[in-house]
């Protein structure tokens, strides 16, 4: 190999050495200060393992570790499941202008606060609100859906359907028309085809958009927070506020890991099946 | 798709497509709605039309203070992002090298990470280093999370180049300076602008990390954060649309010059 010349390392070094230094080093980082002591209020460096047994021997921590990895693996599975019909009629019943359409129209959410969207949601969800009062006006209700599980679902379905359904076009795009069309000539069945040609020839697209839903509801902490009222906490509510509320950053550096290590297992597992067996 | 169309079973996914828009964009027309309505608690039937939430923000000194922080942060953020998210694309378009894996990770993985997570390390790390709660931690904090969004779009405008482009250039007696300023960055002119749109936008955007690191230097996604946690006031409609708006602009933008420059190219 040759020595890599002064116009390489002028591209590709900047990038590198801030990902290194303001990416890279913070994780790791968190990971030392984990060990570190709080004395009058300033961080000691230590080599403690007290802040990880103090945390990890709580039931507040377990509880609210239960709490999150439950209501993502329920926000995963339902925007999954609301998000393929769509993706499917995106993909294979959408003229190509219609499609590109569609899927401009889908981008925008990302440019949005998700904030916004959130305060608009207590607006529509909240007792005297907007849904309530278009029920009431029926004669239904009214349902308390604020500060339910069922309104942090809905937050955290808004936060990953437009990127759930997205993914998993993409991923349908690449579905061989071929085998669809051999599968239909063969007089295999609507839904059959769905389910044992396009769903495994996706599997792969579609499996990463369900750890992107996951990744993404597990860290949220808007949702939980102000649709669904925050007490008793999730993961991510109790990293803001035992951030915020002082200096007890090495818990809060603890809990971070112990989500950071939820998240690598869990993607880990996703990717490893969905690539198992894909010959065959 | 041929012989198997019915039409019932089409229609019933076209509608349930129409439903998913509708979902993902109530919260967003209703925000529109509520900001110019008259009610504070905005219900069925809906008040009168008003602009005062408007005029709220418009005469409240820390709202501006907010909007300056935020355009200012998103303007250096996305020079910085753009810059650093060229020579990413560049490097991985031209060069193969050992580690070139790790190299990628480490650019493209940021915005995987939850947004609390990365917000609390770059806390800890940057008033460790006597950093925080100043209008640069905001940069870089955003920078690390943008550039990799200003890295994809550029990668994906170099892939769209013809290969012999360069080496025509360097045959011509170009060194690889001149290449670069005469050759490459001219070609990936639309995707410098639009990464710069978009990166600015995502910027704009971002509360999380902003309000763990920032101190008093709020910017307004942070603020709007502060309204959520005190009083309800649909000022927040205000400022949210508001900050759409300049969102939406930047990104039509960023598309024209991404339509025009793929048009060229065909």
């Amino acid at each position: 190999m040759t020595r890599p010349s002064l116009f390489s390392l002028t591209l590709a070094l900047p990038l590198l050495i801030w990902q290194l230094a303001f990416f890279a080093v913070p994780l790791l980082f968190l990971i030392a200060i984990s060990f570190w002591t709080v004395r009058n209020f300033q961080m000691m460096p230590d080599l403690n393992f007290g802040n990880w047994e103090r945390i990890l021997t709580r039931g507040t921590f377990w509880d609210a570790y239960a709490r999150s990895a439950i209501l993502a693996t329920a926000s995963t599975v339902l925007t999954s499941v609301i998000a393929f019909p769509a993706a499917y009629a995106i993909s294979f019943k959408l003229s190509e202008r219609v499609k590109q359409w569609v899927i401009f129209v889908l981008i925008i959410p990302f440019f949005t606060s998700y904030l916004v969207r959130i305060y608009a949601l207590q607006v529509f969800l909240s007792d005297g609100g907007i849904i309530n009062a278009a029920l009431g006006m029926l004669g239904i209700g009214p349902f308390g859906m604020l500060n339910t599980t069922f309104g942090t679902l809905v937050g955290m379905v808004t936060l990953c359907l437009p990127l759930v359904i997205l993914l998993q076009v993409f991923s349908l795009n690449f579905v061989n028309r071929d085998l669809v069309e051999a599968a239909h000539n063969l007089r295999c069945g609507r839904l059959r085809t769905v389910f044992s040609v396009i769903v495994p020839s996706a599997r792969v697209g579609l499996v990463i958009a369900a750890l992107f839903a996951f990744i993404l509801s597990f860290g949220d902490f808007v949702s939980p927070l102000y649709l669904g009222g925050g007490n008793p906490p999730t993961l991510s509510i109790l990293i803001t506020d035992i951030t915020k509320s002082g200096q007890q950053w090495p818990r809060a550096a603890v809990v971070a890991l112990m989500m950071i290590g939820t998240l690598l297992t869990v993607a880990f597992a996703a990717i490893t099946y969905a690539y198992k067996e894909r010959g065959k | 798709m041929t012989g198997n169309d019915n039409r019932l079973i089409n229609g019933a996914l076209k509608l349930h497509i129409a439903v998913c828009v509708v979902f993902i964009f109530a919260p967003i027309l209703g925000s529109f709605v509520f900001s110019l309505n008259s009610d504070r608690f905005p219900s069925l039937p809906l008040g009168h039309f008003s602009t005062e939430w408007y005029r709220l923000i418009w005469e409240d000194p820390f709202v501006w203070a907010g909007f300056l922080n935020t355009v200012l942060v998103g303007l250096i953020v996305a020079v910085i992002a753009t810059v650093l998210g060229f020579g990413g694309a560049y490097t991985d378009f031209r060069y193969n090298f050992f580690g070139k894996n790790v190299y990628l990770a480490l650019a493209l993985l940021p915005p995987t990470i939850p947004v609390v997570i990365m917000g609390l390390a770059m806390l800890a790390f940057l008033s460790r280093v006597n950093l925080s709660g100043s209008a640069i931690s905001i940069i870089i904090a955003h920078g690390v999370m943008c550039s990799p969004f200003a890295m994809a779009i550029i990668r994906l405008r170099l892939s769209q180049m013809d290969p012999d482009l360069e080496a025509a250039s360097w045959n011509l007696g170009g060194n690889e300076w001149a290449t670069l300023r005469h050759v490459i960055i001219p070609f990936t002119k639309p995707a410098i602008f639009a990464a710069l749109f978009i990166t600015m936008a995502v910027s704009f955007d971002e509360f999380a990390v902003a309000w763990f690191v920032s101190g008093l230097n709020e910017t307004l996604p942070v603020k709007i954060l502060g309204f959520l946690q005190g009083q309800v006031s649909p000022r927040i409609n205000a400022i949210g649309s508001l900050a759409f708006l300049s969102s939406i602009t930047l990104i039509i933008l960023a598309q024209m010059l991404l339509r025009n420059s793929t048009k060229e190219k065909s």
